[in-house]
């Protein structure tokens, strides 16, 4: 008999530090991934990584590549700046869908359009996660939020906004998929895009945005179980997984 | 015979690896963690094959598989 040996291993692209997540939430899958990626591609000294405003505002404290935290939704501007300085280095911006798609949707859409060399990994989790569950501009019609308590009303609130979508219209976007980590099949596939999202980046080819559908159990006020089936239905129904660009 | 280590400092007994093990060898810990959750751990022996998919799932990188 072989001597047993361990099969996976925290990847060195992470510090020990434990996330103050909460339990369940998928900011951990997508911080995992990132380290890996960054492991694999032999980059984790020659990245910088920009923290956004939201649940992920300490993920400076997670990752083991220099990081800077931002301004809230001013995670591409300062990716523009960090990779033009330093062209050397891979750069990326980790936003939610509040920072990216509300407060930070100029600086998505303008760093996309001037296709800016960075990569950007999106979380969408229809919702504001570290304010306390209020409406994002990704929450579904219907979809209860403190803002919106007996659900989102396209006459009043107007309809979410397909981000992925939305950017596709762009020249400067190059590369953009939607991706899940609720299930391992789903984690096997978003670790593909996010590489493939950083190697675009290594290799030239402009704007990469990975955007990844993640559950807030804790603001959505579901348990967990009930939570993936919000994913899996009306989420996925209202955005769809797949590639939006993939400019060769 | 494969089998998981789980981190109990960093368990936070969500369940995904539960939910997700295809061969249904995790249960949740009767007792509190050191993180004050009921942490996942192996049901039985000789159960885990060593797919790795409640390592994949897990968000807090709690789960160790050994082959
Ligand atoms: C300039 C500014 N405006 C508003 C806020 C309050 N604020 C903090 S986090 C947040 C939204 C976070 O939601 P999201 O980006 O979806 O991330 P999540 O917490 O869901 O991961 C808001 C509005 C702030 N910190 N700074
Ligand atoms: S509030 Fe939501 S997004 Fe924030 S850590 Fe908790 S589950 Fe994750
Ligand atoms: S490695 Fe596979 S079989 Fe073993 S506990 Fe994890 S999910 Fe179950
Ligand atoms: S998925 Fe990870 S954090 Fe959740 S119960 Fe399993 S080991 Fe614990």
């Amino acid at each position: 008999m072989t001597a047993e040996k361990a099969i996976t291993k925290r990847p060195s692209g992470l510090t020990d530090k434990k996330t103050h997540y909460c339990p369940g939430c998928g900011h951990g899958v997508v911080h995992r991934l990132i380290a890996e990626v960054m492991e694999e591609l032999n980059i984790v000294g020659k990245t910088i990584g920009v923290a956004p405003v939201g649940c992920a505002v300490f993920a400076d404290t997670y990752f083991a590549c220099d990081m800077i935290q931002g301004p809230h939704g001013r995670g591409p501007a300062i990716a523009t700046g960090l990779k033009r300085s330093k062209p050397e280095l891979a750069v990326f911006s980790y936003q939610g869908d509040g920072d990216l798609a509300s407060i930070g949707m100029a600086e998505t859409i303008h760093s996309a359009a001037r296709s800016e060399n960075i990569t950007i990994i999106f979380i969408n989790n229809c919702i504001y996660g570290m304010t306390g569950g209020q409406m994002a501009p990704t929450t579904l019609i219907g979809q209860k939020a403190t803002t919106c308590p007996k659900g989102r009303d396209a006459k009043k609130q107007g309809y979410p906004i397909k981000v992925s979508e939305l950017l596709a219209t762009l020249q400067g976007a190059k590369y953009l998929e939607r991706c899940a980590v609720h299930k391992p099949a789903f984690v096997a596939k978003t670790k593909m895009a996010i590489k493939k999202a950083f190697q675009n980046q290594i290799d030239g080819k402009g704007f990469s945005m990975v955007e990844v559908l993640t559950v807030c159990p804790t603001n959505w006020g579901l348990n967990l179980k009930d939570s993936i089936g919000f994913l899996e239905g009306p989420m996925e129904e209202y955005f769809p997984l797949g590639v939006y660009k993939d400019e060769k | 015979m494969p089998r998981i280590e789980v981190d109990e400092t960093l368990c936070k007994g969500c369940e995904l690896c539960k939910m997700t093990c295809p061969k249904q060898c995790i249960e949740m810990s009767d007792k509190f963690g050191k993180s004050g959750y009921f942490p996942a751990k192996l049901a039985k022996e000789d159960c885990c094959i060593g797919c790795k998919m409640c390592y994949q799932v897990c968000p807090d990188v709690a789960i160790t598989v050994y082959k």
